[in-house]
């Protein structure tokens, strides 16, 4: 092989690799937001042309009316309602105690740490499962009881665990000190620890969040008051159309410009919408939930 | 006897000293209180509540006035026609998700990798591709739905175009895994890759250097220093994968199957909700999700185990 030989060879496997890495992300980002995209333009396009079947990328025919429709029904609105009351007070709910039991179990001196640890990690392992669950909260009363969005998930074992780490990243020294001017440890966690894990403790409050937006399941089991659902229980069943109400048939008859799909689809957006608005502005906390994570403390 | 007291006098000193430590963290004590309560209630609880397996639980008689049974609803259960249908597609949902879910987000760490942290493209690349992670499991099934619909969805729509038949994708138990695992890859592939990344920012700068001098191009780059260099990550992420192989992702199931599609979808998991929540067979369907933990506790368990010995990385 001559000289030239061998360097044609090495652009040419250079020059495959980039465009591979390129093919690679190009794929990777239309991947995710195509699906989002269909979505999007069955939404706008007339029932007509969906019925047909003729949507691939851009909408046809654009029309507002499935959006109109789906925005005036009255559940759509009850759902965000309950979504957003389970949301702020069980994030804040569960913000609070997964730092309170975080900060107590950072402290190596406090006796029988490594037997709570045990009992919080215990769990990551090994559940009752659904029907015992079931059946606790049951006996509780707290079936068909609002309180049962907020109170069975109050702390995840993983996010204490998460922020308890974050908290013996705190150096000791400034504890030492506060306690030699004769801080309590209230007064130490209120004033030291907390301003300083300010972007850890958002990210934990984050990740509950989440949670709490996106439940359903939780909700579909104890649920059975349609005026307490959350946003993702209605929307479950617009998507099983087999359960529309009567109403929503007769409005879909006598309109020619909303269909049951259309619906479905205007639907999905609008559920996704809040979530997809604020996502970028808070994308760097999710990040860093997954960095705390793989230290290990 | 004077060893005696010499004996208590340690162990008084010894709860002296306890009780001082205690009423010195009184405050921690305090703070820990809501957590564990939480934890006793919700948690512990129903693991105590799991001896209604082992009952033929009634809800008027209670826990206390119903008759002990044994194994009886295990071996119902292990007799029925069900049982290995469930652990199949159990275990091979599972296989699809190391043999296709696995690798991707490696990949896209690695594609990514290749442009510059830096890189406006980067930023807004992985920013798209974590978002899916958490987008709730009703709208990704609804967006499937869409997608995937015989009449409007944008699959049969191109398949029209090409004149081919309209298919009903998820009416057909053969599609299922695919459709599931798609699905699955969609969601958290992207968010997966996070870990990858961080991994990758942390190789040696050098010893991509020591590649140019010897002459290597870029796929000697990602052979001999990226992917060994993030192999230990690799190889952790793998064994707590494989602690999870008997778990699945069922309220996805949940949404997507149907009876015409049991034969590939239905798992354990949703076996349980629909005997136990359904058909209130309550003892019976704890009985089910007893015989899952206990796989899944020994799985875990085990993958721990070999964490610990390949790299000091494990739960505890």
């Amino acid at each position: 092989m001559s000289h030239n030989e061998i360097k044609n060879k090495i652009s040419i496997s250079e020059i495959s690799y980039v465009f591979l890495y390129r093919f690679i992300i190009i794929l990777i980002v239309s991947a995710t937001l195509y699906p989002i995209i269909f979505v999007l333009s069955s939404s706008l396009s007339s029932p007509v042309e969906v019925g047909k079947g003729t949507i691939t990328l851009l909408p046809k025919g654009i029309t507002f009316a499935a959006y109109k429709h789906v925005l005036r029904s009255e559940n759509i609105w009850i759902g965000y309602k309950n979504t957003i009351v389970y949301t702020i007070f069980g994030t804040i709910f569960s913000t609070i105690t997964t730092l309170c039991a975080a900060y107590a179990l950072s402290k190596p001196r406090l006796r029988g740490r490594s037997c709570f640890m045990f009992l919080f990690a215990f769990t990551m392992w090994f559940q009752g499962g659904m029907i015992p669950t079931y059946l606790v909260i049951k006996d509780l009363g707290l079936l068909n009881n609002r309180w049962v969005m907020i109170l069975p998930g109050l702390c995840g074992a993983y996010y204490m665990i998460l922020m308890r780490t974050y908290f013996q990243s705190v150096p000791s020294a400034l504890e030492e000190s506060a306690k030699i001017d004769g801080a309590n440890d209230l007064y130490i966690m209120f004033k030291i620890f907390i301003p300083l894990s300010i972007p850890a403790i958002v990210t934990i409050a984050l990740y509950y969040a989440v949670i709490k937006w996106n439940a359903w399941f939780h909700a579909m089991l104890y649920l059975s008051d349609e005026s307490k659902y959350p946003l993702q229980l209605f929307l479950r069943r617009i998507l099983t159309q087999a359960r529309m109400t009567e109403d929503e048939m007769a409005a879909i008859k006598k309109s020619s410009e909303i269909s049951a799909e259309t619906i479905q689809y205007a639907t999905i957006l609008v559920v996704i919408l809040p979530m997809m608005t604020l996502y970028p502005f808070v994308q760097k906390y999710f990040v860093k939930g997954v960095m705390i994570g793989s230290i290990k403390g | 006897m004077k060893q005696l007291s010499l004996a208590t006098g340690t162990k008084n000193k010894w709860f002296k000293t306890l009780l001082n430590d205690v009423l010195r963290d009184r405050y921690l004590y305090l703070l820990l209180i809501p957590a564990l309560a939480h934890l006793l209630i919700f948690r512990y609880s129903p693991m105590f509540g799991l001896k209604i397996a082992f009952l033929d639980y009634n809800a008027f008689k209670g826990v206390g006035g119903s008759e002990w049974v044994g194994l009886e609803h295990f071996i119902t259960f292990f007799q029925g026609p069900y049982v290995w249908r469930l652990i199949r597609n159990t275990l091979i949902i599972n296989i699809y998700s190391l043999v296709f879910s696995f690798p991707a987000p490696l990949i896209i760490a690695l594609a990514f990798n290749e442009l510059k942290p830096s890189s406006k493209i980067r930023k807004v690349g992985l920013g798209i591709s974590y978002m899916p992670h958490f987008i709730s499991s009703v709208i990704i099934v609804g967006i499937a739905i869409s997608v995937l619909s015989p009449s409007t969805g944008v699959l049969n729509n191109i398949r029209s175009l090409m004149g081919l038949d309209r298919i009903y994708y998820l009416n057909d138990a053969k599609y299922f895994r695919t459709i599931y695992t798609t699905m699955n890859i969609w969601k958290s592939a992207g968010f997966g890759s996070i870990i990858y990344i961080a991994a990758l920012a942390g190789v040696d700068q050098h010893l991509y250097e020591a590649v140019d001098i010897d002459g290597g191009g870029r796929w000697a780059k990602l052979f001999h220093v990226s992917i060994p260099s993030i192999a230990p990550t690799i190889i952790i992420m793998f064994i707590m994968r494989m602690g999870n192989m008997f778990e699945t992702g069922y309220e996805s199931i949940m949404l997507l199957y149907s009876p015409n599609t049991y034969e590939t979808a239905d798992v354990i998991q949703t076996f349980v909700y629909r005997n136990g929540i359904q058909n209130f067979q309550y003892s019976f369907a704890s009985a089910v999700g007893l015989f899952q933990s206990l796989v899944g506790l020994v799985l875990v368990y085990l993958a721990n185990l070999i964490s610990r010995r390949v790299s000091e990385v494990s739960l505890w």
